[in-house]
């Protein structure tokens, strides 16, 4: 048995939090809240310096074909760092692209994806809608027409990937953001770090990508991507918030003595392992397209969307009143886990996901 | 990433399986009516006596001791084959999981060669005496007393929690030898013989109505001082070789435990107020939740299986399983209960709602099994995040005279 990270995996990520934690971290998420930027463009910069948007596009167009292993952990490190820069969204339009792009499509994209040329978004939201409802935008004769909002780095971003309404369900358009008939802008959400736009089709230029068989496979992998993502932000706050325990004191002890505030941080550590346990699966599950994706993606999102939350609250809770300042850095994890709740789908959509997915696996044991 | 075993673990694998199939065959079902305790015994020592005389005994322990010297990954692969069966097994969870292993650890040549062997092929039963009704959580208050007199100690008091001591044959006790010294400086760690005269077992009935565990009482029971482990007031540092051994035998979900499986099948033959029970938002949220927990700690397990594999010990990420899964059983048999209406609360035999209250009843009992919730947030608290340990008003002070703040 092998249930771990590849050896290459464990590399990149020590790479990457070794250089995220010198040019990222809570600082730069406060120089950005406060900036009017739509991102963080010197870090973009060194980012696809890095070669991370590279990361799994194959080397036939560029990149440097890399496994889901590779993704996971660059996900995990940009959660942990909070880096303010489009490297998840752009990941989700490469990724959409590998399932469902056509030859053409991925000759048109991925390379600029890969150079950090382009910038990708994905733009699913609509109101109350979970993933799997039908969206109102619809795309007719290459005509895309809708709102979708919020959508994460979408003022960042060059091209988005779109779900848009087909007789089969919910399936996804490729549409560039830069001719007549977009209109980008700005979305206020609770997340005041990585920011959001509404984007509004009227007729805009777009073509359909794959089927919607495919926008159910795309949103299974994002949701293992999102899964890392929000175990890096979990550790960081309950790292955050494990040093302060050992530091502040009160009644004459640490506060790390009392069994009340160390059973949070037990809580924090044993809902951060299971979700690692279903992340992992999850990665499994995406690097060997296996049948169990769907059973293990929505796992990977249930129990990560768990952890951080608990995580997320307990740290203001353990920090007491600093931790409600404006000033204190507990706000970035507090605000990200809304975020990355509402960037896919939400626990209970993906639960009951997870139900049909073990209803279909006994079925089809039966 | 894979599941698969290496090569020379599938070979191995491949070679338990084939012998498990040759030789126990009749216990591939579960048996068509519950063992009484006396076939459970005789059972458990015949497929003991197979398994030792096939080389499939103290797989991990050193061949000095009549070990087979190999890795834990063995003994993995070993229960993971055997737990595919339903061969009786608890018999000797204690004995050869925490006592024999904390006997030939701390033992003389003599007491090792005389225990051991028969230990291995089990014809020898061994119990473990540790908590008592004043210590349980805290260990290191025990009060049973022994006492120095020519070449034996004379024991008294009384232990509690003690499985299978009235089909025990020996015992390591742990006892108090300097009530004026700290409670952990004052203890030593005998080997009892439950035969000996001043010995009695009473078995404890507990809250589900079964008898699983005993209290056992010494009035002036002798040991020679032959059968010390450990130097005198060593004993609670022979204890936690006991301890430590505990802890990797009580693990993830008891073997064929209802999991979110059963809550699945519960479900679907329940018709609700608001439709069938498998459509309700609030039911597939709580077999999600289920599946997260049971599965998480499974796949947890699995990480420390290949950290194993390569050879690495395995971090911390073990000490999580027992915590999350005693728990989720307790919620979740409650919630299937629940949803059954007056079926959840009737008994029917032979039903999975009966399986569900057993379950329920029995989540209790382990949430303080092995240690309780409390005490294992505590050990995560401090040996995986480093915090510092709870304020203790007694370590210092004489036993004797300790006064809880």
């Amino acid at each position: 048995m092998d249930f771990d990270l590849s050896d290459d995996a464990k590399t990149l990520r020590e790479a990457a939090r070794k250089f995220l934690s010198a040019e990222a971290g809570p600082a730069v998420a406060r120089k950005a809240m406060d900036g009017d930027a739509p991102f963080d463009a010197d870090l973009w910069a060194k980012v696809v310096e890095q070669g991370w948007p590279a990361a799994r596009v194959p080397e036939a167009h560029g990149g440097l074909g890399l496994g889901a292993d590779e993704a996971c952990v660059l996900a995990e490190e940009v959660g942990r760092s909070l880096a303010p820069v489009p490297l998840l969204s752009t990941m989700a339009v490469i990724e959409a692209l590998l399932v469902a792009g056509s030859e053409a499509q991925q000759a048109a994209w991925l390379p600029k994806l890969a150079s950090g040329e382009a910038v990708g978004c994905l733009a699913w939201a609509e109101g109350a809608k979970s993933p799997a409802q039908m969206p109102g935008t619809r795309l007719e004769a290459g005509a895309l027409t809708g709102v979708k909002a919020p959508v994460a780095d979408g003022l960042a971003a060059t091209v988005a990937v779109v779900t848009v309404a087909t007789p089969d369900g919910p399936a996804m358009a490729l549409a560039p953001l830069q001719g007549p008939g977009v209109t980008v802008a700005p979305a206020e959400t609770l997340d005041l770090v990585r920011r959001a736009a509404r984007l509004e089709f009227a007729g805009a230029g777009a073509e359909p990508l794959g089927t919607a068989g495919d926008w159910v496979t795309v949103s299974e992998r994002l949701a293992v991507l999102h899964a890392w993502e929000a175990l890096g932000t979990a550790a960081a706050a309950m790292e955050m918030t494990l040093a302060y325990a050992k530091e502040r004191s009160a009644f004459g002890l640490r506060i790390g003595r009392y069994q009340a505030v160390k059973h949070k941080l037990a809580d924090m550590y044993i809902k951060g392992e299971l979700a690692r346990a279903h992340a992992m699966h999850g990665c499994w599950a995406w690097g060997a397209e296996a049948p169990e994706l769907g059973q293990a993606a929505s796992a990977a999102r249930v129990a990560s969307l768990d952890a951080l939350r608990f995580t997320a609250e307990e740290a203001v809770q353990l920090h007491g009143g600093i931790g409600f300042t404006w000033e204190h850095d507990c706000q970035f994890f507090y605000r990200r886990a809304r975020q990355i709740a509402g960037a896919l789908g939400s626990r209970a959509h993906w639960a009951d996901r997870l139900v049909r997915a073990l209803e279909l696996r006994n079925r089809a044991a039966a | 990433m894979d599941f698969n075993d290496t090569p020379a673990e599938a070979e191995y694998r491949a070679r338990v399986r084939a012998w498990i199939e040759a030789n126990a065959g009749e216990y591939l079902e579960p048996p068509a009516k519950p063992w009484g305790l006396d076939e459970f015994v005789a059972r458990s020592k015949a497929w003991q006596a197979k398994k030792h005389d096939a080389g499939y005994v103290g797989l991990t322990w050193p061949k000095e001791v009549g070990g087979q010297g190999l890795s834990p990954m063995h003994q993995i692969i070993f229960n993971q084959e055997e737990s595919r069966t339903f061969v009786p097994t608890g018999l000797y969870a204690i004995g050869l999981g925490m006592c024999i292993p904390t006997v030939f650890t701390h033992g003389s040549p003599e007491v090792i060669a005389r225990y051991v062997p028969k230990a291995l092929r089990g014809e020898e039963v061994w119990c473990q005496l540790f908590s008592e009704p004043v210590a349980g959580s805290d260990l290191a208050s025990i009060r049973t007393r022994a006492v120095r007199d020519g070449d034996d100690w004379v024991v008294n008091g009384q232990k509690v929690w003690t499985s299978f001591a009235h089909r025990s044959d020996f015992g390591i006790v742990v006892t108090r030898t300097d009530f004026d010294a700290p409670k952990h400086k004052g203890l030593t760690m005998f080997i009892v013989d439950m035969k000996a005269p001043g010995v009695e077992v009473r078995p404890i009935r507990q809250m589900s109505g079964s008898s699983d565990f005993n209290e056992v009482f010494f009035t002036d029971v002798r040991i020679p001082d032959s059968h010390r482990l450990g130097a005198v007031g060593d004993g609670w540092k022979v204890s936690l070789t006991t301890l430590m051994h505990e802890r990797l035998a009580v693990g993830g979900k008891p073997r064929h435990a209802p999991g979110y499986r059963t809550l699945m099948e519960v479900a679907k033959g329940i018709e609700t107020d608001t439709g069938p029970a498998l459509e309700r938002a609030d039911v597939r949220q709580r077999i999600a939740d289920t599946y997260i927990a049971d599965e998480g700690v499974k796949l947890t397990q699995m990480r420390a299986l290949s950290a194993l594999s390569k050879g690495a010990i395995p971090g911390p990420e073990q000490s999580i399983a027992k915590v999350v899964v005693a728990k989720t059983m307790q919620d979740m048999a409650a919630f299937a209960l629940d949803l059954a209406e007056g079926s959840g609360l009737a008994v029917t035999p032979g039903s999975d709602l009966e399986r569900l209250q057993g379950s329920y009843m029995w989540a209790a009992g382990l949430r303080i099994a092995g240690g309780t919730d409390e005490i294992l947030r505590n050990i995560i608290a401090e040996r995986v995040l480093g915090l510092p340990g709870d304020l203790r008003g007694d370590k210092d002070t004489p036993f004797s005279a300790i006064k809880p703040l």
